[in-house]
């Protein structure tokens, strides 16, 4: 047996459980065989915060080597790529590019699978125009509990499988492949517009009235500095980069990729480093470096999308103690309570450096997806003491506001709590015992929440 | 167990401990809503005093499971550890039984000096062998093992107690390194002179600590990944004393 510590991108849970790789087919199959009462989940690149990818006591696919490109199908108005479930967005990225497609839907990271990016049902600035990754997948293959492999569709006879699925964090079966909907780009560049917004109202009020004209928007802000500058904001939207956009050095070679990485952050890295001091250093700094209104930079992938990419695993800096996200959300219509968060945050002596504010669109069918339509914040904390009181106090308001926390980053929610925030939670697990009666895909995170 | 050390379940081995109790009761602060409380699962002997204990929590808010536990019965041991794992993972186990017994009788009265070690040493490893197969099993898991100061420099005044106690004390550690790999931590707790069920009708003794502090600091303790501790912590240069004075210079100390 190959026993294995581990935890998840904010380092804080860490299990011992068997790891073991799956890259056809038939192993995933003989895997579930071998699995004991313990059960199994799949680990893709490990991005989720919490324990959502470790099954501690059982079993844990490494699904990573599972990692071949099927097909891309990039003529037709429909273009689509077809892939197995440990292909990650930058591999998939790095393929389609040449054939001018696009991956429709982008988290903060590149470094996620497309059985992760289903499973966690993951979102990028484009929500309010295109939705989250469920809504462009066109099919998948799911390996059940019982060993069938069952194709799902969004609209098929399985429907409700499928929409379990996404979102599902592994708990419905493993995805083996999936049909991904892709879109044409003709380049790898985006043409970007930033604002520097004086306080909250201000932020509020230029993403209501503006965001409809990008295709991605998100802000990041200042959640440290209090007074009359609480909530002051970095804005940037931007559209896909036409040709015509480009200085001339570019244009030779629109479709090319550049995603710079400098570094990697060591692996032995203090505890207590961002701190109060810091993190007020980073806020001024990366305020101050925004101009206050600029239009129509050219910027690539990294800039634009993944600015933490460019130093490698950049959680260590965090130290050995590790750290925590929250991201909730809460409906338009509760813009009080979204303010009260923000002020409680950045009144709470904790410090947070990276926090990302956006407008969601619309969901989708999946009773557990996250994204609804309205406000969802993220902010990253170190561990100590005193968070779990924030935490409770964030989540009341979440709760009192019909709002919810995005199980993909969640590492510390009770299941009280949790039951409370996915009112279509017994659809989900109407489906689950269907195909699943005795629970062998199950995690930590599916044991912590009763799920 | 969550990212901020909040245990979702949590046994009591001698589940009518006051410190053990304080514990708990230490994983439900206000902040938390009633509905965030740990799963608790009292190991103890049948009777009123576990009853009470039971109720106790129950009233507060908190899911109770009982299980019968009898430390001088090794043969129901693994049935014990068996039902206590059966409402699922047990995040904290706290392995709080023992018996403090009569100093003099102790090495006086055989039987008694056998239930004394017994109790205190024996059932602790022998039941701490079956935990620690559950919990390799979980894949996770924190045991915190209520030792004492008594068995650091074992002294004539109670001397069977406190050499139970140094065996348990040295059992724990060992375990505690033997499981690391298997990611289960295990705190070692000395308390000195805790006022409790235990000391009841004894004269207090310096540095004495309530239940509640020791608890506190043990709750603490977890949080930050600690392996020993001593409560309260000025102890730990005390004893640390004590174990360098030579036996001449000891056994006159009126201690």
């Amino acid at each position: 047996m190959n026993q294995s510590t581990l935890y998840g991108w904010g380092r804080t849970r860490r299990t011992v459980a068997e790891l073991e790789p799956v890259r056809t087919v038939e192993e995933a199959r003989e895997a579930l065989r071998r699995a004991d009462g313990r059960g199994l989940i799949a680990r893709g690149l490990g991005r989720s915060y919490g324990d959502a990818a470790q099954n501690s006591g059982g079993l844990n696919l490494d699904l990573t080597q599972l990692d071949r490109i099927l097909a891309v199908d990039a003529e037709g108005d429909d273009p689509t790529v077809t892939v197995e479930a440990g292909v990650s967005l930058d591999t998939l990225m790095k393929a389609a590019l040449p054939f001018g497609l696009w991956v429709p839907v982008l988290p903060g990271t590149r470094q996620v699978t497309i059985g992760g990016a289903i499973g966690a049902d993951i979102h990028g600035k484009n929500h309010h125009t295109q939705g989250s990754f469920g809504n462009h997948v066109r099919s998948m293959d799911l390996l059940l509990a019982d060993g069938e492999i069952r194709t799902l569709t969004p609209h098929g006879e399985d429907a409700d499988l499928f929409w379990a699925t996404v979102g599902g964090m592994g708990l419905t079966g493993l995805v083996l492949r999936a049909t991904v909907a892709m879109q044409r780009t003709v380049s790898a560049y985006f043409s970007v517009d930033t604002d520097q917004t004086r306080d909250l109202d201000d932020l509020l009020e230029r993403m209501k009235t503006g965001d409809d004209g990008y295709t991605y928007s998100v802000a990041w802000f200042d959640a440290v500095t209090r007074g009359a500058s609480l909530g002051r904001a970095v804005l940037t939207r931007g559209n896909k980069a036409r040709l015509e956009e480009l200085p001339a050095t570019l244009r030779r070679d629109p479709l090319k990729f550049t995603a710079p990485q400098f570094g990697t952050i060591p692996a032995v890295f203090p505890n207590g480093l961002v701190n109060r001091l810091t993190a007020k250093a980073f806020s001024e700094l990366w305020y101050r470096k925004a101009p206050r209104h600029r239009v129509g930079e050219i910027q690539n992938i990294t800039q634009f999308f993944h600015p933490l990419d460019i130093v490698a695993e950049w959680n260590r800096v965090y130290g050995p103690g590790g750290f925590l996200q929250y991201q909730f959300v809460v409906p338009f219509e509760a813009e009080e309570a979204f303010r009260r968060a923000v002020v409680l945050i950045a009144e709470s002596g904790h410090v947070s450096c990276l926090n990302v504010l956006k407008r969601f669109g619309p969901g989708n069918d999946s009773p557990l997806s996250f994204p609804m339509p309205g406000w969802t914040l993220t902010v990253d904390i170190p561990i100590s003491d005193s968070l779990d009181r924030l935490c409770r106090q964030l989540d009341e308001i979440v709760l009192g506001a019909g709002g919810r926390l995005y199980l993909a980053k969640d590492s510390r929610m009770d299941a009280a709590t949790f039951a409370r925030m996915y009112p279509r939670l017994d659809e989900f697990r109407a489906v689950r015992d269907r195909v699943d009666p005795e629970h062998r895909f199950a995690s930590d995170l599916s044991r912590r929440l009763g799920l | 167990m969550d990212a901020l050390g909040n245990p979702q379940s949590v046994l009591l081995l001698g589940g009518t401990s006051d410190i053990a109790l304080a514990i708990v009761r230490r994983y439900a602060p206000d902040h938390q809503p009633k509905g965030a409380r740990p799963r608790v699962v009292l190991a103890a002997r049948p009777g009123a005093r576990r009853d009470a204990a039971a109720e106790g929590l129950r009233a507060e808010g908190f899911p109770v499971e009982t299980v019968d536990f009898e430390a001088r019965r090794p043969e129901t041991h693994a049935a014990t550890i068996e039902q206590a794992f059966a409402g699922g993972d047990i995040d904290i186990t706290v392995v709080a039984f023992g018996l403090l017994g009569e100093a003099e009788r102790a090495w006086t009265d055989a039987d008694h000096a056998l239930e004394l070690a017994e109790v205190n040493f024996t059932a602790p490893v022998h039941t701490g062998v079956l935990l620690a197969d559950a919990l390799r099993r979980q894949g996770h898991g924190r045991i915190i093992a209520l030792s004492s100061v008594a068995g650091e420099r074992v002294r004539r005044s109670n001397f069977v107690y406190g050499s139970t106690k140094a065996g348990f004390d040295g059992f724990y550690l060992g375990l505690g390194e033997a499981l690391a790999p298997h990611g289960i931590t295990v705190l070692v707790v000395r308390p000195g002179f805790v006022r409790s069920k235990m000391t009841a009708g004894m004269d207090a003794a310096p540095l004495a600590v309530t239940p509640e502090q020791v608890a506190e600091q043990t709750v603490a303790a977890v949080r930050a990944g600690k392996e020993l501790i001593w409560v309260p912590g000025a102890f730990r240069f005390v004893m640390m004393v004590l174990r360098h004075i030579p036996r001449v210079v000891f056994r006159r100390l009126p201690i």
